[in-house]
């Protein structure tokens, strides 16, 4: 059977792509899983890079957001979310439905180019 | 007046009008905040009152409504990283927890068919309005099991306009059974420990006899677990309502 969803992002959580690039909405047989998470401990919140492996390739990618409740007056989303991105901080995708916390705004210089692709705000 | 008979009818009084006072009803209902009772322990009662004093100055500046667990509102937080500053939610409220100044509430709602939770503090300064949408308690105090609902018992338009009150008495009790997606879940909802009366199981007979295997009927009739909290709600209900008024 399968384990239940993970709370926070670490190596080896299934993850939810939630941008419209064509990587992380072509159906394979599976999951985008995390490799790696890019802090000291090896736990992801939202604001954080990690390695995705998807399709067989590996790929940087965004947390946006993730089931493990944070501080209080942060949204806690039914799925781990996470935003394709390059090298350099350029997102994959074109557009992102899903809402995404404000939080993220804190650092516009990093993110700004995801934020505005964003649609909804939490 | 003059009757068919031409002769003048007798004077009749009109009928007297039936007075309902209706700020008499009112004061009759009364509701203490949940988190105004002080758990039981052996803390000094000293922090409480303290506590209770700020609470009420709290409420003095800022008006908290009445709500229970299952209406819908909508919180205005102020947020240094939205457009506008203020940050507006709409949900459904799922727990109430927390006693004192941390009380806190979840609001759950359903956005581009992704589930979002916002724990919400009463007492927060960040927080600038509290509206209730629609008013409506449910069969449980604790809703979690909407989590593991379909999608559908969660969405609520954010752009919802507030359903307007009939009377000032009673809150209604919406008896909604609840269906639920497949199995597995993230808690045993079945289990007679959460005791939970909104959810229509469909699951077969053999499994809901199986989860009765767990219940405890011991649990009500033990003791030391009472915790009686009528007469110190009684002085704080007079205590709080002295203050406010003042």
């Amino acid at each position: 059977s399968i384990t239940g969803a993970c709370r926070a992002i670490q190596k080896l959580t299934r993850v939810r792509v939630v941008d419209n690039s064509a990587l992380g909405n072509t159906p394979y047989h599976r999951p985008p899983k995390c490799i790696h998470v890019y802090n000291k401990t090896g736990v992801g919140k939202v604001g954080d890079t990690i390695l995705l492996a998807i399709k067989g390739e590996k790929k940087k990618a965004l947390i946006v957001g993730h089931r493990m409740p944070g501080p209080t007056m942060t949204p806690r989303f039914d799925s781990n979310n996470v935003v394709l991105i390059e090298d350099n901080g350029n997102p994959i995708g074109t557009r992102i439905k899903t809402p995404i916390p404000y939080i993220l705004r804190r650092r516009e210089g990093e993110f700004s180019k995801v934020l505005a692709i964003a649609r909804n705000f939490v | 007046r003059i009757n068919s008979d031409g002769k003048p009818a007798k004077f009749q009084p009109p009928p007297k009008p039936v007075i309902i006072d209706k700020q008499k009803q009112r004061e009759e209902r009364r509701f203490l905040s949940p988190e105004f009772i002080p758990p039981r322990g052996r803390t000094d009662p000293l922090k409480f009152y303290i506590e209770r004093k700020d609470m009420i100055q709290r409420r003095k500046v800022f008006n908290i409504p009445e709500f229970y667990v299952g209406h819908v509102l909508a919180v205005t937080t102020a947020d240094p990283y939205a457009n506008e500053k203020a940050n507006r939610f709409v949900g459904i409220c799922i727990q109430r927890g927390g006693k004192g100044l941390g009380a806190t509430f979840v609001l759950r709602n359903v956005i581009e068919d992704q589930g979002v939770e916002i724990c919400y503090e009463l007492y927060s300064p960040r927080i600038q309005a509290i509206e209730v949408l629609k008013l409506e308690k449910r069969l449980d105090d604790n809703l979690m099991y909407l989590r593991d609902a379909l999608p559908e018992y969660s969405t609520f338009d954010m752009n919802m306009k507030p359903v307007s009150r009939l009377d000032h008495e009673e809150i209604p009790v919406n008896k909604l059974q609840v269906r639920m997606k497949p199995k597995p879940w993230s808690k045993r909802w079945e289990r007679p420990k959460y005791n939970i009366k909104g959810i229509k199981f469909e699951l077969p007979e053999k499994k809901m006899k199986e989860a009765q295997k767990w219940s405890q009927p011991w649990l009500e009739f033990d003791m030391l677990r009472e915790y009686d909290t009528s007469k110190i709600e009684e002085k704080i209900w007079k205590e709080v309502s002295e203050e406010l008024q003042k």
